[in-house]
């Protein structure tokens, strides 16, 4: 938390302070209100004062009590505008922060997990910064004040007052103890109970299918049940907080007067009395302003270790420094464009033993095409997820158009590349504004509309773009919801040609496809695009027996090189891989 | 299950925003029908009135209770004023009025205590009742309300709004109640003491509460904004975070950090204002308060010496004062969030009053020890209304029978198998099982006959034997066991570290392959005389498909079986193949019966294979 704190920029430390003044100003006011109501009762029980002065004292007691008020309003505009300029150069910081994150530091929190932290997590800090904060500032200074200004009256009114802070305390560390590891407990509860409900709905047709509805029920049931009982348990105890308050608060007073008295019988000198009688109509004020403050630490014991949960998990992400570094280089070596070598790369994830990949070294020149197949983990996305620099390999050197990939900056590395991922991503926009999404390499005389109709025509979506409300400018929903699964993976394709790379990467982007349109796709890729080096990644023996060479990865090692036929002969996994594909004939 | 593709981790994600702290300062909404919905929560609140009418008695009492405060305080600065000038206080008097005060208090203290036990225990079982019925809700809705994408969203709105109802009936309702006994009890008690002063206090009161009206309306449009902007940057954030790998090999950090910002300052602007407008209510009501109190020192003062009245009245006003004022901001607060939380439960009682599917008590399990002979009869289905997606589908399959189902998509083939299993009524024609309507019996009597295995595997947290015994109870371990050694399973169980007790979570390292497997195993522990098996292979990687081939094979074994298969490789061994085009069998045959015939099903075989030049 301290050293969130401790990143805000000057600005905003200026703010932060400038309320606290606010804050104190404002107390003050407060408290010189009872003041007068003291002059006012002195000036009334004595014979013969002037009534002039009541006035005066009801116009200064006003006037406070406006003062008060706009120091307030200034308070508050000055917290929340402090909060919320917090809360938005933190957002700023966090996202810039993961934006620089390669693979390596995304995986290392995992994107949900980073997704919470940018997102709740900032939001749980504005809260804090706007509510926990003020309270933490204002508690002590009323307390300050309100002791000072009962500075010197009566020891037996202070410690009355002392003995029911000690009441309001005790009741504070009850609830601290039994009510807030509940109010915690309720959140894990909760999401226990909804995860069933999600298997439920997840499953809705196995559920039908076996006739499990009563079992689910009764799962949930429990689930409910243990939520309730903690929520119950945790709303009892809470519940003796209030009654607990009042009751203080009134006995205070009820107390102060009754002593009142007593001292007041003590006394014999009528102005002494008078003024026991004035002070104790304002006593009773700032006594309740002690116990009222000493409650908020109930809110401040709440909130402070919420806060300073989120704020590590912040801080976690904000300290995390990108691994992958730019190099100088913007372009490749003259003449070995679209050329990518692998030279005895190993892989291995970062805090783990075993390499994910091993010894792997191959070349693919100018135009060729390489796939790669192999059984899921046996490290083909890790494979070609080197070569952008999403990740660096651990040892060996990969190098794209003559250099190794740490020389380029980062940016013109990937400008040579045009990639289509395994899990198709389309964002919120339009077909169009996803086909030419990103920044590529600067192409002279570009035609904008007409390159994303080629690509997408290359990409075999021609159809259904042209299907979709608005065709090219069709809305894509958040995360592409409104198209399938095998339209997202041809758009993404499309992507990858409007950007006209010296490479392409297609990593099992093919495997949503028929198989006609699978190879329809790679037909029109072929033709239109000869000189690009392709690297396919893919499950099918189909869609990579015509590649100019194939990879066969088992267990991150490469077991065979070469083309198909050579392959069939010589390499048992790809023959055991296409003895489950292809018939007899096709193999013979 | 391409239909099935409502998105649970936005649901989900949804429910934690809503949840969250933004969530708590969410925009009133209305409810259209206030009386429908306070009516149903009634009806859920039905079984606790004992504690329910408790609660509002002790509740009442002690505000009552707390009234009588001011005035004896009053009686005892009196006392202490006449004392002032002789010397000689009545201690006497004082102490009996303090003690019967303190005693009022405590018993108010007690009284409150017991009307927060007594609600909190009303409202949260309430609430377990509500969650409880929404959870038997979905199991009882037909299949094809699952189907629509904003069902998963709307079901974890409805479950928070359960939670956003337990709030108010536990805080709303309480305070509104005190504050209007609070209110209409000062106020009575002020005017037994004083009119003029009265008069001063309810002016000042009134008009708090209309500067408070004016305070809530100019700050709701920037709530609502905010809100909104709010909801939009955390999208862009999970937008740009899960495409983080795309956003970097595009290069599109720079665009999505604009956005980022723009947004950023947007959120930024109406978060203060909204802040701030609501912060000002605070020291508006903090203001009246104080006004309220210097009207009456200055008014009282006049009047004690004018003889009118006595000092302890003005103690009894200034105490009034503060009472009377204090509710005015909860009175605020709590009919938001009651309006809040009434839409919520417009919601809640909408979904729950959803249609379910049709009751079936009337029908009878007919369907016992079948020998597994299937006839669809010119069946005809469409999901919408005049859309035909099957037209006349018409087939017999003899018991023992592997049938594939095979198509391109869209043709219908996962339809057919919603409508086999009863998930979907059909329009027209029949479906019969060994000779039997299905229509005629109990829908849990035809899923009886079925066993399932679908693409996206389903296991869920619990324990390996949990997941493959599932819902039946009688099964022996021993049973589990067998079919996980049927399946290749057992030898990797046996190396987890609790092996058949190992917890299964999101986090088990099970690979597809493997949860695969567990599917086909529950499906052989329930042991159905039908069996469905709906793209079972085609999540898995070709080498692990092989063994996950050869469970379904064993699986099968003597059974009737119903495949569907992305991979025609899978088929080759059916018994039968239909081959499904745009809701219709276009063939029937093996497979070497539909190659030699030369027509669609031969087509899409050799579209896997033939050369470029042949398309």
């Amino acid at each position: 938390m301290i050293k969130i704190m401790k990143k805000m920029n000057r600005w905003e430390v200026s703010l932060l302070l400038c309320n606290a003044m606010l804050v104190l100003a404002q107390v003050w006011m407060d408290m010189r209100i009872p003041d007068y109501m003291s002059t006012i009762t002195r000036l009334v029980e004595t014979e013969g004062s002037d009534m002039n002065e009541i006035w005066i004292a009801g116009f200064k007691m006003l006037a406070c009590a406006i003062a008060s008020m706009f120091i307030t309003f200034g308070s508050g505009f000055v917290s929340s505008y402090f909060a919320a300029t917090f809360s938005k150069n933190l957002r700023s910081k966090i996202f810039d922060k993961v934006q620089s994150f390669s693979l390596e530091e995304i995986d290392r929190f995992s994107t949900a997990s980073l997704i919470t932290r940018s997102t709740l997590d900032v939001q749980m800090m504005q809260m804090f910064m706007t509510r926990g904060i003020s309270m933490i500032i204002r508690s002590p200074i009323s307390v300050g004040i309100a002791l000072f200004k009962i500075k010197g009256k009566q020891w037996e009114w202070s410690a009355l007052t002392g003995g029911a802070v000690f009441c309001v305390i005790l009741a504070v560390i009850y609830v601290i103890k039994y009510a807030h590891p509940r109010f915690r407990r309720m959140q894990f509860l909760h999401d226990d109970m909804n995860r069933v409900m999600r298997d439920n709905m997840t499953g809705i047709r196995v559920v039908r299918a076996y006739n499990a509805e009563e079992y689910q029920e009764g799962k949930f049931y429990d689930a409910n049940d243990r939520l309730t009982q903690n929520g119950l348990e945790a709303m009892h105890a809470m519940g003796i907080m209030h009654p607990t308050m009042r009751f203080t608060n009134n006995g205070l007073t009820v107390g102060i007067y009754f002593l009142g008295a007593l001292i007041i019988n003590r006394s014999a000198v009528y102005a002494e009395r008078l003024t026991v009688f004035s002070d104790m109509v304002v006593f009773a004020n700032y006594a309740s302003r002690i116990l009222f403050a000493f409650m908020s630490l109930n809110m401040i014991f709440n909130t402070i270790p919420r806060a300073s949960v989120c704020a590590e998990r912040i801080n976690e992400i904000l300290e995390t420094d990108a691994t992958i570094l730019d190099g100088k280089e913007t372009e490749g070596v003259e003449g070995k464009e679209g050329e990518i070598e692998f030279r005895n790369v190993c892989f291995r994830y970062p805090g783990t033993e075993g390499d994910v990949l091993t010894d792997i070294s191959f070349t693919a020149k100018k135009g060729e095409t390489v796939a790669f197949i192999g059984a899921t983990g046996s490290g083909k996305t890790t494979l070609v997820n080197l070569i952008p620099r999403l990740y660096d390999c651990t040892e060996g050197e990969v190098i794209v158009a003559g250099r190794n990939v740490k020389e380029y900056t980062q940016k013109s590395l990937r400008n040579m590349i045009g990639y289509a991922t395994q899990q198709a991503v389309l964002f919120t926009g339009t077909v169009s504004s996803n086909v030419s999404y990103g920044e590529g390499k600067p192409i002279e005389g570009r035609d904008e509309e007409n390159d994303i109709k080629a690509a997408v025509a290359i990409a075999q979506a021609t159809d259904f773009v042209e299907e979709m409300e608005g065709g090219y400018d069709a809305d894509i929903n958040r995360g592409g919801t409104n198209v399938s699964g095998g339209q997202k993976q041809r758009l993404s394709v499309a992507r990858a040609v409007y950007r006209k790379p010296d490479i392409y990467i297609f990593d099992d982007t093919f495997s949503a496809l028929d198989y006609k349109t699978d190879r329809a796709l790679r037909n029109r890729l072929k033709k239109e695009t000869a000189d690009v080096t392709t690297l396919i990644v893919a499950q099918r023996v189909g869609t990579i027996r015509d590649a100019d060479k194939i990879l066969v990865l088992d267990g991150g090692k490469i077991v065979g090189m070469g083309t198909h036929e050579q392959l069939l002969k010589d390499c048992e996994v790809y023959k055991e891989i296409a003895r489950t594909q292809l018939s007899e004939e096709e193999l013979a | 299950m391409a239909k099935n593709n409502y998105q649970l981790g936005q649901a989900k994600m949804g429910a934690e925003r809503r949840g969250g702290p933004g969530g708590r300062m969410a925009v009133a909404e209305k409810p259209k029908d206030m009386k429908g919905a306070i009516k149903n929560i009634l009806r859920y609140l039905n079984r606790f009135i004992p504690q329910v009418a408790t609660a509002l008695v002790c509740s009442v009492t002690s505000v009552m209770l707390m009234l009588f405060g001011p005035d004896q305080l009053s009686r005892i600065t009196n006392l202490i004023e006449e004392g002032l000038l002789d010397g000689q206080v009545d201690m006497a008097a004082v102490k009996r009025i303090a003690i019967r005060v303190l005693a009022f208090y405590a018993f108010s203290a007690l009284l409150t205590w017991i009307q927060s036990y007594t609600l909190a225990s009303a409202s949260r079982y309430a609430m377990r009742d509500m969650r409880n019925d929404i959870c038997r809700k979905i199991n009882r809705m037909p299949l094809s309300r699952f189907d629509s994408s904003s069902f998963g969203d709307l079901l974890s709105r409805v479950t928070n709004d359960v939670d956003s109802i337990g709030m108010s009936l536990n805080n709303g309702l309480v305070e509104l109640v005190n504050a209007f006994v609070t209110f209409a009890g000062c106020s009575v008690m002020m005017l037994m003491t004083n009119a003029k002063l009265t008069f001063i206090v309810l002016i000042c009161g009134l008009s708090g509460m209309f500067i408070m009206k004016v305070i809530i309306n100019k700050s709701q449009p920037f709530f609502s904004r905010r809100s909104t902007y709010l909801g939009e940057i955390n999208g862009h954030i999970e937008e740009m975070y899960a495409g983080h790998i795309v956003v970097k090999a595009y290069n599109g950090d720079e665009e999505s950090k604009a956005e980022f910002e723009r947004i950023n300052q947007l959120l930024f602007t109406n978060n203060w204002k909204s802040q701030f407008l609501s912060g000002i209510m605070f020291p508006m009501m903090e203001f009246l308060g104080n006004l309220g109190y210097v009207a009456v020192c200055v008014a009282g003062a006049m009047m004690v010496r004018s003889g009118e009245i006595r000092f302890g009245t003005i103690i009894a006003f200034v105490l009034y004062t503060r009472q009377f004022t204090m509710p005015l901001g909860q009175v605020a607060q709590a009919v938001t969030s009651l309006q809040t939380s009434l839409a919520g439960a417009e919601r809640i009682f909408g979904f729950l009053s959803e249609e379910e599917m049709e009751d079936e008590s009337g029908k009878e399990d007919l369907l016992q020890d079948i020998k597994g002979e299937v006839e669809f009869k010119h069946v005809r289905f469409g999901y919408d209304p005049g859309r035909d997606i099957i037209h006349d589908f018409s087939a017999k399959v003899t018991p023992g029978m592997k049938v594939a189902i095979v198509g391109p998509t869209g043709a219908g083939k996962t339809t057919l198998v919603n409508l086999l299993m009863r998930f979907y009524e059909i329009n027209d024609g029949q479906i019969l099982i060994d000779g039997v309507d299905t229509r005629k019996v109990t829908r849990a009597n035809v899923h009886d006959q079925f066993c399932m295995v679908l693409q996206d595997t389903w296991l869920f947290e619990g324990t390996v034997t949990e997941n493959i015994a599932y819902c039946l109870k009688d099964v022996t371990q021993e049973e589990v066991i067998n079919a996980c050694k049927a399946v290749g399973l057992h030898n990797y169980i046996s190396t987890l570290p609790k092996g058949y007790d190992t917890m299964l979570s999101d986090e088990s390292n099970l690979s597809a392959g493997q949860k695969q497997l567990m599917t086909i195993a529950r499906a052989m522990v329930h042991n159905c005389p039908l069996l469905i098996l709906d793209e079972a292979t085609s999540s898995v990687d070709t080498r692990t498909e092989q063994i996950v081939q050869d469970a379904m094979e064993r699986l099968t074994a003597g059974k009737t079986s119903f495949t569907i298969a992305h991979r025609l490789s899978t088929i080759r061994g059916a018994d039968i193949i239909l081959v499904m085009k745009d809701g219709d069998i276009v063939e029937t045959g093996t497979h070497n019966e539909l190659l030699a015939k030369g027509g669609f099903y031969s087509d899409l075989w050799t579209s896997q294979f033939v050369n470029a030049e042949a398309i």
